[in-house]
């Protein structure tokens, strides 16, 4: 069996599926982050798959770079966000922030 | 025998996609968050067949040293500990496979009928190639992603920071 791009696309598409349905279904912000991780790690993926199969070169691998200095940044933002959440709401579930309803 | 290379690859896929499965149906947000170690070390493992070697350290040190001691920190100080069997409860379970289902099947369809042009490549260390992309072609967006991760670390410690006023600052 020769390991292709379409293989690396396979499992590139089922972590994305799978990070699509842990943003759409969990309640705890920290649960929907971890979703983020999961899409972003996707992307990353096909982006070396791509540069290893198809481009050539190195364009590909610095554009995961990239993507991985924005997921870091990202990360840390939004923790803070949700540390300063749990500190007004006393929970960090996504159902329960009704501030800004009516 | 399948030769050794599918033999890893399947493998790290299965580690992948199995540690993601865990974070995406595990009931107990302290076993979603350390089954994305799994996760990310297959990933780095994938990078490697790939000849992304400087990729894979990086994803191990950024994803695994830093990420991930973030967000199990997040947990530990947003979760009570005595309602933690059920502390990552889910919602709208349904509607999230059906389109999940629409959109795999249009990947999976670009996918297989595109005709890339692939070329069959050896692995072969890429860190240096990577190094002198990023002090020449890309030096201008690899300064701001510094000054980006700057503005990120000043803009996580005003969020995050206890907003008491002290004493001294009362008056």
């Amino acid at each position: 069996m020769e390991i292709g791009l379409v293989h690396y696309l396979t499992v590139a598409a089922v972590l994305f599926g799978l990070g699509l349905v842990t943003v759409m279904t969990r309640k705890n912000a920290v649960g929907i982050l971890l979703g983020v991780e999961l899409i972003l790690n996707a992307a990353a993926l096909n982006f070396v798959a791509f540069n290893h199969f198809v481009a050539g070169g190195i364009a590909g691998q610095v554009f995961t770079v990239f993507i991985i200095v924005l997921a870091a940044a990202e990360a840390a933002i939004a923790l803070a966000i949700v540390l300063q959440v749990y500190r007004n709401y006393r929970s960090i579930m996504a159902d329960r922030l009704t501030a800004l309803k009516n | 025998m399948p030769p050794l290379s599918a033999v890893a690859f399947l493998a790290l896929a299965a580690l992948t996609l199995g540690s993601a499965g865990i974070v995406a149906f595990s009931k107990n947000i302290i076993h979603s968050s350390l089954a994305l170690l799994g996760t990310f070390m297959g990933i780095a493992g994938l990078y490697i067949t790939l000849s992304a070697d400087f990729l894979a350290a990086t994803q191990i040190l950024v994803y695994v040293g830093g990420t991930l001691t973030l967000i199990l920190f997040a947990v530990m100080l947003t979760s009570r500990i005595e309602d933690m069997k059920v502390s990552n409860p889910r919602a709208g379970l349904p509607a999230a496979f059906g389109l999940v289902t629409v959109v795999l099947l249009v990947l999976g369809k670009v996918a297989t009928q595109t005709a890339w042009p692939t070329e069959a490549r050896s692995v072969v260390p890429s860190t240096a190639k990577l190094g002198h992309a990023f002090l020449g072609e890309y030096l201008l967006p690899f300064e701001v992603g510094s000054v980006v991760l700057l503005g990120a670390m000043i803009g996580a410690v005003v969020l995050a920071r206890r907003a008491v006023k002290r004493t001294w600052e009362k008056e």
